[in-house]
């Protein structure tokens, strides 16, 4: 237990740990004391000089060491002669803290009207301006009246792109370097620094490509001024003329807790429109950050290529038509398939969607499948992370392992959380083929070949040493097959410490979508086989577009249906396209990879007559006499909740409850934690593992490993080419083109050089174009080819350079 | 006594005609509304106008502040970005959309007082009437005086590097 100390800020005392900062402390006790570059996830730095307060220490006596008294009896107390910075200075006993006496007052707004000397009056058409802290503290503390003469004003360039997301305004930056730090000690891309001295003193970027991180756009929340703002955002509306709705970011595992901010646009015909995403606070989940592909890749739900309209095939072509006609006739197919249908879904889906479409096809006596690449969420469900973790409790005496995954590239903010868990002494154990970003912070690093994951699992030494052990896999380099010898090899590593069910220890997968686990849990399953069905029903997934030597079987079923939000590979093969609304157009709920389920609600108007998965499902099962839920997620949720192992007892109120998080973000407090929004529409539930998961040895006999000197790996990026990213135009100069990396030693095996541009083909299927990126990081011996980016790769194979055919091409 | 006498009936009845018969000769206090228009005070508060500069260019630039003023939610605006290909007010970005619910507005003038660059100012014009709701919503294009006769209408194609300022910098306020 550390110990407490007393001291007291403008008259109220206030009982805080030994460490706190006298700035924390006074928020603790609601006592706002204005700060510019302090930051209470960041190191102090006392640059700004706007949190100067007044500290007086009680007086003791130099020989018997006692406290001086008061002739009142109270101790005295010694002010210094100059103002301290708040922010700089911890609590010590007794210490008496002023913040609002006259000597104060004029410290504080002489140092607003310092600031201000050259900052232009740009606040009417500054993206900052209504939830500004420079304005709000220059309208608290300033002088009202500036001495300094108007026309000494220095005029910098604005309008410099730092990257392609972001653009400084050198004018109104206020040098506090809350950027700089935070991409330095939060997420580790030491990207932007200072240049120049004095007054001309600017922010640059060192890196090729501009501003090249996954967490610019944070640096625009946490700027406290409108110096950084986001391309996506710029100039299309004032903060104060915005609605917000509470969401769950639909790309990755982590669930990212944010507000997506609305606004009615002439623009658009008069539709409401999504103008910003921002984070919104969970201290259990994301924090206060979120990546930028959760920030600017939500275009996909305003994008003018979704489908608006029921497509039916005939003659041969798809052809607009009414709902009825296209539910009358997936009913009649659907009635008689029994055995023979088949739905597949992915990770993408709600839970209750997914739900309804399980139980429409267990009604009919179907099966179903889950598409995806990565297995193992049963063992997650049995030694998933116990309730009440929280990624940010692990540290000293705890152990993290990261095995088969680029954590950076899948589950951007779980990055984050454990380099800051190893940064408080927790031991970091990373295994992979190739280096990643992570291992910077690994304390033991273990190298092994693609295709012996396993194998590496086993490496691992045994951690029962380890307070909490938290095992993070993914899916780097491995298909289906290995992906379940995985997640066994790391859920004997979780059983045999013995701690399951505890808070902070468990298995987490990296899973490919943000509700690949719900699906898991709901009973959706890898491994089917698309040949025997007759009928085939998908449902948020693509499995042409992954793999196109799937096209041919699927086309031999006798009716295909696809519920999408795009025409996409798969689509375009359908006897029936149902159009299906975005995750922003209706609520429902996501379960995290740390099996946390969170809900997310509606934003914009939904999309053309597109209408929601689960009341699609429900639909059809009343034409064919399957009593479903409806309409409402909420309706769908109790069922799903009770018939779901593990779900019992969730309720939407327990889903919806909030409680003190530190620090403080918000309106009032923007000053302080930055633009992100407090959050008012619940933290989610973490659900208990179920246990009963018995240590067993591992087998992988059926698993081949292709043949050939040189073998092709799938990888995972953040900014690939999927069809979730690539209608978001503002990452699009992000977008890398598509690309293999290799060995130099293995790049003069297959006749190539570094950037040339050649053609591919996986297994000898088709031959797309990709560069040829030489990297000796890479293990020889490995093609690493990156997943969704044009090339279809679903597991190690073996591939075949065309270099001909790409110069045709 | 129950009654006045008749005496004096008669006399309040020829006073009241001795007013009326001298007003005839009086100048009259109504005009002859609509072909005549009695000028408006200095200070009245009529239908809106959106300012030009003497170049033709905006002088909205398309900052809300008047949308955020009003209490009658009356103005709607939406903001774009200027580029030098197509400018069409000095700073960084224009109104793309502007709009008054004239059957909103409540004539206070906030707009106005909202204004940092003298764009929205509430002219002498009171003859409001519409024949539908829609109508009463004056669009930009309504609401633009015409281009001065030196000005270019807008958007203008203006070489680069004149128009550097986020804001137009204006003149000192208390002058
Ligand atoms: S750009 Fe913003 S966050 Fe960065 S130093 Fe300037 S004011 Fe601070
Ligand atoms: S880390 Fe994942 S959940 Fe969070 S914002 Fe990024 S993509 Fe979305
Ligand atoms: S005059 Fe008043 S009510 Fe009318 S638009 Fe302006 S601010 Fe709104
Ligand atoms: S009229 Fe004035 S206050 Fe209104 S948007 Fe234009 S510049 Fe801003
Ligand atoms: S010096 Fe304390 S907040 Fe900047």
């Amino acid at each position: 237990m550390t110990n407490e100390v007393t001291l007291t800020i403008d008259g109220k005392q206030v009982t805080v740990p030994e460490g706190t900062l006298v700035v924390d402390a006074a928020k603790k006790i609601g006592i706002d004391i204005p700060v510019f570059c302090y930051h209470p996830k960041m190191e102090p730095v006392g640059m700004c000089r706007m949190c100067l307060v007044d500290i007086g220490r009680p007086v003791r006596d130099r020989d018997s060491g006692e406290i001086v008294l008061e002739e009142d009896g109270s101790p005295k107390i010694q002010f210094g002669w100059k103002l301290d910075t708040a922010c700089t200075v911890p609590v010590s006993e007794g210490m008496v803290v002023e913040g609002m006496t006259e000597k104060v007052q004029q410290g504080r707004q002489e140092i607003v009207e310092l600031l201000l000397t050259s900052h232009p009056l740009d606040c009417p058409i500054c993206d900052k301006g209504g939830e500004c802290p420079l304005q709000n503290l220059t309208m608290a503390h300033g002088p009202g009246e500036s001495r300094f003469i108007y026309d000494d004003k220095i005029n910098f360039e604005k309008n410099v792109p730092l990257g392609d997301l972001i653009w400084l305004d050198r004018e109104r930056c206020i040098q506090c370097a809350r950027c700089i730090r935070f991409q330095e000690e939060i997420v580790d891309d030491a990207v932007l620094e200072f240049f120049n001295r004095g007054r001309a003193t600017d922010i640059i970027t060192n890196s090729e490509p501009g501003f090249d991180s996954y967490w610019s756009g944070n640096t625009t929340d946490i700027c406290p001024v409108g110096a950084l703002t986001t391309a996506d955002f710029r100039f299309s509306a004032r903060p104060w003329e915005l609605k917000n709705a509470a969401s769950i970011c639909s790309h990755c595992p982590v669930g990212c807790n944010m507000t997506y901010n609305t606004r009615r646009e002439a623009k658009s015909g008069g539709d409401i429109v999504i103008k910003r995403a921002m984070p919104l606070q969970n201290e259990w989940v994301n924090e206060l950050w979120i990546c930028d592909k959760g920030r600017f890749a939500y275009h996909f739900s305003d994008s003018e290529a979704r489908l608006t309209q029921p497509l039916i095939r005939k003659d041969g072509k798809l052809t607009p038509t009414s709902w009825e006609e296209a539910l009358a006739l997936v009913a009649d197919q659907f009635k008689n398939a029994g055995e023979g249908l088949l739905t597949l879904v992915s990770g993408r889906l709600p839970n209750e969607d997914l739900f309804n479409l399980r139980k429409l096809t267990e009604g009919l006596g179907g099966k179903s499948g889950l598409h995806s690449y990565m297995a193992g969420g049963d063992l997650v469900a049995q030694v998933g992370l116990g309730a009440g973790s929280n990624l940010a409790d692990l540290g000293e005496g705890d152990a993290i392992v990261v095995i088969a995954c680029d954590l950076e590239e899948e589950a951007p903010v779980w990055w984050l959380r454990v380099k800051a868990a190893a940064e408080r002494g927790a031991k970091l154990i990373v295994a992979n083929p190739r280096p990643t970003k992570l291992e910077r912070y690994a304390t033991e690093i273990i190298r092994y070949a693609y295709g012996e994951e396993v194998e590496a699992v086993e490496r691992v030494a045994p951690l029962s040493e380890a307070d909490n052990l938290v095992v993070f896999f993914g899916s780097e380099g491995i298909g289906l097959e290995t992906s379940e010898a995985l997640a066994q090899a790391c859920a004997n590593l979780v059983a045999e410490l013995g701690r399951v069910g505890q808070p902070n220890n468990g298995l987490v997968g990296v899973w490919p979508r943000a509700n690949t686990q719900g699906a898991w849990d709901i009973g959706f399953r890898p491994g089917f086989d698309l040949a025997e069905a007759k009928v085939v029903y998908i449902a948020g997934a693509d499995p042409v577009g992954d793999d196109p030597a799937l096209a041919e079987t699927i086309m031999q079923a006798d009716f295909v249906v696809v519920q999408e939000l795009f025409l996409t590979e798969t689509a375009e093969l359908a006897d029936v396209v149902l159009p299906a609304q975005a995750q922003t157009e209706r609520e429902g709920t996501f379960t995290s990879g740390e099996r946390r389920v969170q809900r997310f609600y509606p934003v914009v108007q939904p999309r053309g007559e597109a209408r929601p998965d689960f009341d699609i499902a429900a639909q059809i099962g009343a034409k064919v006499g399957l009593a479903l839920k409806g309409r409402f997620p909420s309706l769908v949720n109790p069922e799903l909740c009770a018939e779901t192992p593990g779900y019992e007892g969730l309720t939407y109120q327990r889903l919806a409850e909030v409680s003190d998080q530190w620090p403080i973000v918000g309106r009032g407090d923007l000053y302080y934690g930055g633009t992100g929004y407090e959050n008012k529409q619940g933290l989610g539930v973490q659900l208990a593992p179920s246990g009963g998961y018995k240590v067993s040895k591992v087998s992988r006999q059926d698993i081949e490993k292709p043949d050939g000197e040189v073998i092709a790996v799938p990888i995972t990026l953040l900014y690939d080419r999927g069809g979730m990213i690539s209608p978001s135009e503002v990452l699009h100069p992000r977008l890398p083109e598509p690309f293999i990396l290799v060995n130099p030693q293995d790049s003069k095996l297959l006749k190539t050089t570094d950037g040339m541009v050649v053609g591919i083909s996986i297994n000898d299927g088709e031959t797309s174009n990709v560069v040829v990126w030489e990297d000796e990081r890479i293990p020889a011996g490995t093609a690493l080819v990156p997943r969704s980016m044009g090339v279809a790769i679903n597991r190690p194979s073996t591939f075949e350079i065309r270099i001909a055919e790409a110069a045709a091409a | 006594m129950a009654f006045l006498p008749e005496r004096a009936r008669v006399d309040e009845l020829f006073k009241g005609l001795w007013i009326t018969f001298k007003s005839m000769f009086e100048k009259p206090v109504t005009v002859q509304y609509p072909e005549v228009k009695r000028p408006v005070r200095t200070r009245f508060r009529g239908r809106h106008v959106l300012n030009r500069y003497e170049n033709g260019l905006e002088k909205c630039i398309g900052c809300s502040l008047c949308a955020a003023a009003c209490p009658a939610d009356a103005i709607f605006v939406e903001s774009s970005e200027n580029t030098d290909d197509e400018r069409y007010s000095p700073g960084e970005r224009y109104a793309s959309t502007y709009e008054i619910n004239m059957l909103r507005c409540i004539y206070c003038g906030y707009c106005e007082d909202a204004c940092p660059t003298e764009a929205i100012v509430l002219e002498d014009n009171y003859e409001l009437s519409f024949t539908d709701r829609f109508e009463a919503i004056y669009t930009k294009e309504r609401l633009l005086l015409p281009v001065p006769e030196e000005g270019k209408p807008t958007p203008q194609e203006v070489p680069p590097g004149i128009f550097t300022r986020s804001v137009p910098v204006m003149a000192d306020p208390t002058d």
